[in-house]
């Protein structure tokens, strides 16, 4: 196969939006067509775009699966971690280089299944970088297993009977251990989305913000949604704002998503306080 | 400068002094010591110290540090190495430079965390699944604690690989009185003195002393625990997977000069051969000097990659090899690979978390 060439359909801004990406052989990306992913990429491009963050002092990291290929594409420096993982080395790369613009992406099970301990230990210290969870409510990657944010009754390819275990609400979770910015949007809200992630990467400390995202090729057919169309309307149908949820009961709210932003406080970065540790320590000799 | 000191105290010591200006790091008996120093020490020359969530999240955050540009270590024992695992392979796939220090305590599971052992010397060299380039090193007293722990920065450094410091809770806990050298020599990775674009981060000349760049200095690196090609894209193409897993051997395969290190103690007129390593070693280095018979002796510093033309070499023509050691036989396992069917192999084991006497030892010389 003949390595794919810039895009010929033009639009105004995928030159923009090339010149972010490695733009060599590696292309065609390995997503589905009408996969969720390539929105939430777009979104991040722009934002990192117009908020001008040099792409020198990007580093985008990410674990394993279909979200955590996304660094491979993007021409910064880029960290495709092991499963689970990426959180923890991204903490690392923020402490010893704190100038750094870190974003974490990653899929709600490399997040909050075998990555959970640390998306717990890095919201509570609240090391400065952006997390990307893109929710698509199962394993993708891997053929459409249970995920732990896959929702009752739905189908995987483990849970081939519906899912009997509830899910883990990343949002909850972030707050409950302290993040200092959390949010939540879908795929279908691509406005709300770009300028969350604008106002995540203008914040300090650990900022979480999910993104409830289509899979029709595993999740759709697995459960009889298969169309991107019709599952990123089946997301919307879903979804109610933060405001409208005030309104409604328990049983209202039991199938929806909520969006909105839920915290958005302002924190001392983990490196800011180290810095402060480090001059009282040096001062005191 | 001579101090007494134990062994962890000599370890942190020296990790200071090499350079080592990140720890990330989870308790555990019997290296907690180690962690508790640098969380001192660090601050005061500007380093960060930072106790993780648990063993993963620490080899993790070192591996995130070290490729930011910052020599990185951390400290363990049993259970917290089994958890580093996975860890210590990315390190190896992704080229990243990083010590692993493991304070040896009895195991399986929990084992003994009070009590030592060498039970986690074949782990050293094959708990991360896949074939792999390791580099382990292990210290016979407090002294080569200091010593080792600055070859092993250095090693790291120099070959963008990770390196194991196997100590044991003996030499972890042991004071002895160390000389402090007035100045170190630290080597410094080299940073590339090629343009962004013309800059392949796993370029395939020689990995000793090569440049190579970290995050933040503007070459756009890609790391992937994928097989991947000299860009470090992933790719399923078999040349390519060839190119790189060859790559990764020759990297301890061309620099097996500079990497062994053994204790030699010939004697042509002996017919008997020991070969050990760490603390296992004194007592039986102390057995041959009580015994009177000539015995030929060698103790691996450096135990992987494992000094196989050494030992095959002194091995040759003597009646036996006598093999103590702290577990259930597994140096004895690589030296009888080393060694031809006319040589005897003893076996000499204990594994009960006691030092193996000289005592021990010079029953299986007589």
């Amino acid at each position: 196969m003949t390595p794919a060439k810039a895009s010929s359909r033009k639009t105004s801004f995928s030159p923009m939006i090339h010149s972010y990406l490695r733009m060599d052989e590696r292309f065609p990306h390995v997503w589905c067509p009408g996969c969720g992913i390539g929105i939430v990429f777009g979104a991040l491009i722009h934002a990192v775009h117009e908020l001008k963050i040099p792409k020198k002092k990007l580093l985008l990291a990410s674990g394993i699966g279909c979200t955590s290929r996304m660094p491979g594409y993007l021409d910064a420096d880029t960290f495709h971690v092991l499963h689970g993982r990426a959180l923890a080395a991204a903490t690392g790369v923020k402490l010893a280089r704190p100038d750094m613009e870190v974003v974490v992406v990653g899929g709600d099970g490399d997040m909050l299944a075998i990555g959970g301990n640390h998306f717990i230990h890095t919201a509570r210290r609240n090391i400065g970088m952006t997390c990307i969870v893109l929710n698509n409510y199962n394993y993708a990657m891997t053929g459409g297993q249970q995920s732990p944010t896959t929702p009752r009754d739905m189908f995987a390819t483990t849970a081939p009977y519906g899912a009997i275990d509830d899910p883990v609400d990343a949002c909850l979770l972030a707050s409950g251990a302290g993040a200092a910015f959390v949010a939540r949007t879908t795929t279908y809200n691509f406005v709300q989305l770009k300028r969350l992630i604008k106002t995540a990467l203008s914040r300090k400390g650990f900022r979480l913000l999910e993104v409830v995202a289509q899979c029709p090729t595993i999740f759709g057919r697995l459960n009889r949604i298969p169309t991107p169309k019709d599952l990123v309307t089946w997301i919307k149908a879903h979804t109610v704002t933060l405001e409208a949820a005030k309104k409604m009961d328990a049983k209202e709210l039991e199938d929806k998503v909520v969006t909105g932003v839920f915290v958005d406080r302002e924190v001392e970065e983990y490196s800011e306080r180290y810095a402060r540790l480090v001059k009282k320590v040096r001062n005191a000799h | 400068m001579r101090r007494l000191v134990s062994g962890n105290e000599a370890c942190a010591e020296a990790a200071l002094r090499a350079g080592i200006r990140f720890f990330g790091g989870y308790p555990i008996t019997p290296s907690t010591e180690i962690a508790e120093l640098m969380a001192e020490e660090l601050p005061r020359v500007g380093g960060v110290f930072i106790q993780m969530e648990d063993e993963i999240a620490s080899i993790m955050a070192i591996i995130g540090a070290s490729a930011a540009g910052v020599p990185s270590m951390t400290a363990t024992s049993g259970p917290g190495f089994s958890l580093m695992q996975e860890g210590i392979g990315y390190a190896a796939m992704t080229e990243v430079a990083v010590v692993v220090v493991n304070v040896m305590r009895g195991g399986p599971a929990t084992g003994l965390p009070t009590k030592g052992s060498q039970a986690d010397f074949q782990q050293a060299r094959w708990g991360t699944h896949g074939d792999h380039p390791v580099v382990a090193l292990t210290p016979r007293g407090v002294q080569e604690c200091f010593t080792l722990t600055l070859r092993a920065v250095e090693i790291s450094q120099r070959l963008r690989v990770p390196v194991i410091l196997l100590m044991d809770e003996f030499i972890g806990h042991m004071r002895e009185i160390v000389s402090f050298p007035e100045k170190v020599e630290v080597y410094h990775r080299q940073k590339p003195r090629v343009a962004p674009s013309e800059y392949i981060h796993y370029a395939p000349d020689n990995n000793y002393n090569a440049p190579y760049a970290s995050f933040g200095e503007g070459y756009a690196i890609h790391f992937s625990g994928l097989n991947h090609r000299s860009d470090g894209f992933p790719i399923n193409d078999a040349p390519t997977i060839r190119w790189n897993n060859e790559r990764l051997r020759a990297k301890i395969e061309d620099n097996l000069a500079y990497l062994e290190d053994n204790y030699v103690d010939d004697d042509p007129d002996a017919d008997t051969l020991i070969v050990a390593f760490g603390s296992a070693a004194r007592s039986a280095y102390e057995a041959k000097l009580l015994t009177d018979k000539p015995i030929a002796y060698i103790r691996a510093l450096t135990v992987w990659p494992f000094p196989d033309a050494t030992v095959r070499r002194l091995a040759k023509g003597r009646k036996r090899v006598v093999v103590p050691e702290m577990n259930e036989g597994q140096l004895a396992r690589e030296v009888e690979r080393c060694i031809g069917t006319d040589t005897e192999l003893v076996s000499v084991t204990r594994n009960d978390g006691s030092m193996l006497t000289p005592k021990e030892v010079l029953e299986a010389l007589r």
